[in-house]
């Protein structure tokens, strides 16, 4: 049984589909990469399988562990060990990021029927966390993400990747504001979190990315559907190519 | 499924205000109702001398003036009050107690239930409590480390008796009984509360706490609390409250006055979870309380931390009249209204001295049908050369059906002054929530992650003790806010 389990994957807002029909399956221990145009419903697919609200779900389903994420709440299908990295990562004024990141922790502890992390062994987790991802010691004591730079908002969402252990990651364009040194720290970050239990879906606009996180797979998302799949080679004819010919061929 | 999840929603009800519980105790109650017999009646249960007794008669001749002089200005929607429906003095029937051993079991056990560490071996190291059951107090804790010390900590009532010069000295000399309508009805018909006289030079080294608890059915509790800390002194006193869930409303009117001479330091904090009315606004606490602090000495302080999440409306505004040179008022207040709460609160700075300084940090949380009220005067006189200022108001709504609004009166009589002032009003999104939900956390632990970062810098500064308190407080009074 797969990891994760799209099938047939119909999502409209309002009257518009954006959706249209996807089908892909993650195993324990691979990274599929999804590349395509702006605006074709890759930030979709992730929000949908988050449990983001404003999306209808008009058929299909998805499944992790074979079971129907649908019937569960956002806040079940993160215990359950579905993580998001967002494309957008909100500000949480007055919330530092280090009790941001305990409350999340100790939620997914609760739900496991562990104790509370201590104080003591939280601080000394996060502040290796932090260090090998290159953030700055007091990151964690300023609000979550309130004035955080593009590329220290992503290094933020990764941390949280890391200390939530998901089962599967989803990655929404988490390379874009980063710097040359920080993809690399970043990518090391994900690659570290590689597993025979765990699978990636990393959602990227940059080749370059998938030097550093190698993928199993590549799917190419256009019009809301995968129009075409293949291994690493297909982002480098991406790259050489654009993605005109999948225009034309799924309209 | 819809039934499930309506028990649900009915466990989780009942559940929410978790000191709703009724204790079953015999009552010594005043016949219903006020007038002068209900006075004397009160007045002779406490066995008071001559002068305690006139001075109520005489607040309570001039309250009946007062008919027409109700307030109204503030931002609160309610039906009239009819004083004559309620009691006036409910005691649990057992008096004068010698020690803890003495005190009803079915007492202990309320308080137990209260989470009151009032037993001295079940006490949090360092605070002394005084207990007000209805309108006695039950029990004061500590009481004789704290003699050796020189502080004194007792009821008003037995103040009255034992130390009547500082009593009559002090009594009235910040909120006076013409002050206000509801000040005026607590100096005729007030039943209990705490007496605090912290000696010259002291540093009380354990937090003084009071709690409060209305019982009966129908009645109000009109306490009255009186803190003098003498020159170069300091003391931190926590109050807090909860009342057993009833569908009438009832009445809470008290008068808390602080005095500060040369150098003294007062810090007052407040957790105020009366019973705020069921989902649709049935019963629930009416909270109109006067409280006010004299900085009467050079460098005296005040500081007033309030944490309001209970009662149905709540109505206060705790003040500082900064007349020594150099004195200080703060004031930090988190008030909370849920459903169908009402709350006007906010404060006074009244800069009379020299280089007098004020802050007031507000914050102010609105969910539901709520609406949240702050009001706040900062007055600087003539005479307050180099008097300061800054007043910060935070809104943080919660869904599209509450409000917040921001009142803020200045007045300054001194060019040498300054004053600022910052208001900002924001919304927990849909996008925050969503965000937090998928780090795993619960939608009401998301909500009271946010608030309490919002409010932190008011939870801060409570005694740590009751922050941890302070905080759940929050969380659990915002539940079932969204969605
Ligand atoms: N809530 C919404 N309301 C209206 N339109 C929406 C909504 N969410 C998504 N869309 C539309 O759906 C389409 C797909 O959006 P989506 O964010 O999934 O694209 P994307 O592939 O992630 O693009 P990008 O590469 O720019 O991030 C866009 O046209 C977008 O405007
Ligand atoms: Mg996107």
């Amino acid at each position: 049984m797969a990891l994760l389990e799209i099938k047939n994957l119909h999502v409209s807002v309002g009257d518009r589909e954006i959706l249209k029909g996807i089908n892909l399956s993650l195993n324990g221990g691979e990274v599929h990469a999804v590349m395509g145009p702006n605006g074709t419903g890759k930030s979709t697919l992730s929000n949908v399988i988050a449990g983001r609200a404003g999306y209808d779900v008009t058929q299909g389903e998805v499944l992790l562990d074979g079971k129907d994420v649908f019937a569960m709440a956002a806040d079940e299908r993160a215990r359950a060990g579905i993580f998001l990295a967002f494309q957008y990562p909100v500000e949480i004024p007055g919330v530092s990021t280090s009790s941001f990141l305990k409350t999340a922790i100790n939620a997914k502890r609760r739900a496991a029927g562990q104790k509370e992390i201590d104080a003591m062994e939280f601080l000394k987790l996060v502040k290796a966390k932090t260090k090998a991802l290159g953030m700055a010691d007091d990151m964690i004591k300023r609000p979550l993400n309130v004035g955080f730079s593009g590329g220290e908002k992503k290094r933020a969402e990764v941390l949280q990747m890391t200390l939530l252990e998901p089962r599967v990651a989803i990655l929404d364009e988490t390379d874009s504001g980063l710097d040359i040194d920080a993809l690399k720290v970043v990518s090391d970050g994900v690659n570290a979190l590689r597993r025979e239990d765990r699978a990636f879906l990393v959602i990227t606009h940059y080749q370059r990315l998938l030097d550093y996180i190698v993928p199993d797979h590549v799917h190419v998302l256009v019009n809301g559907r995968i129009a075409a799949s293949g291994g690493k080679e297909l982002a480098l004819e991406l790259e050489a190519e654009g993605y005109a010919k999948y225009q034309g061929a799924a309209a | 499924m819809a039934v499930t999840r309506e028990t649900a929603a009915t466990v989780r009800d009942i559940e929410q205000y978790k000191y709703g519980f009724v204790t079953d105790i015999e009552s010594d109650m005043a016949p219903k109702g006020l007038n002068e017999d209900t006075i004397r009646f009160i007045s002779a249960k406490k066995n008071e001398p001559d002068w305690m007794l006139e001075s109520r008669l005489k607040a309570y001749r001039h309250w009946l003036t007062l008919a027409d002089e109700e307030p109204t200005w503030a931002k609160l929607h309610y039906p009239k009050i009819n004083y004559q429906d309620s009691y006036y003095y409910a005691a649990p029937k057992q008096a004068k107690l010698a020690s803890l051993d003495e005190v009803d079991p079915k007492l202990l056990e309320t308080y137990k239930k209260l989470g009151i560490p009032l037993l001295e071996q079940q006490m949090l190291a360092g605070v002394a409590v005084d207990a007000v059951f209805d309108s006695v107090s039950v029990a004061t804790t500590y009481k004789k480390k704290l003699q050796e010390m020189g502080v004194i900590f007792s009821p008003i009532s037995e103040a009255v008796h034992k130390h009547p010069d500082l009593v009559k000295k002090y009594l009235g000399s910040v909120v006076p009984y013409t002050d206000n309508f509801f000040a005026t009805l607590n100096a005729a018909v007030f039943t209990d509360g705490s007496f605090v006289y912290i000696p010259k030079g002291l540093r009380c080294p354990m937090e003084l706490s009071t709690y409060f608890r209305i019982n009966e059915k129908n009645t109000g509790q009109f306490e009255r609390t009186l803190i003098i800390a003498d020159e170069g002194s300091y003391v931190s006193y926590l109050e807090g409250c909860t009342a057993p869930q009833r569908d009438e409303n009832q009445l809470h009117a008290a008068v808390v006055e602080l005095i500060a001479l040369d150098d003294a330091e007062i810090k007052y904090s407040t957790v105020q979870n009366w019973f705020p009315g069921d989902a649709d606004g049935k019963g629930g606490i009416y909270n109109f309380v006067t409280k006010r602090a004299a900085c009467r000495g050079r460098n005296s302080k005040v500081m007033w931390t309030q944490v309001e999440t209970g009662s149905a409306i709540t109505w206060k505004y705790p003040s500082c009249i900064l007349q020594g040179d150099n004195s200080s008022g703060e004031f930090y207040s988190v008030a909370i209204t849920n459903n169908h709460q009402q709350a006007d609160t906010g404060t006074k700075m009244i800069h009379l001295g020299k280089n007098t300084r004020s802050k007031i940090i507000s914050k102010g949380i609105s969910a539901g049908h709520a609406d949240n009220t702050y009001r706040g005067l900062v007055r600087i006189g003539a005479k307050a050369d180099g008097a300061r200022n800054y007043t910060q108001c935070d809104s943080l709504l919660i869904g599209s059906t509450c409000g917040a609004h921001t009142v803020p009166y200045i007045e300054t009589r001194n060019p040498t002054a300054r004053t600022e002032h910052e208001a900002t009003t924001s919304k927990i999104s849909e996008d925050q929530l969503f965000y937090c939900m998928q780090r795993g956390m619960t939608q009401e632990e998301a909500v009271s992650l946010i608030v309490n970062g919002f409010c932190k810098e008011v939870l801060q500064t409570l005694p740590m003790e009751f922050a941890v308190e302070a905080q759940k407080l929050v969380g659990i009074s915002l539940e079932g806010s969204v969605g």
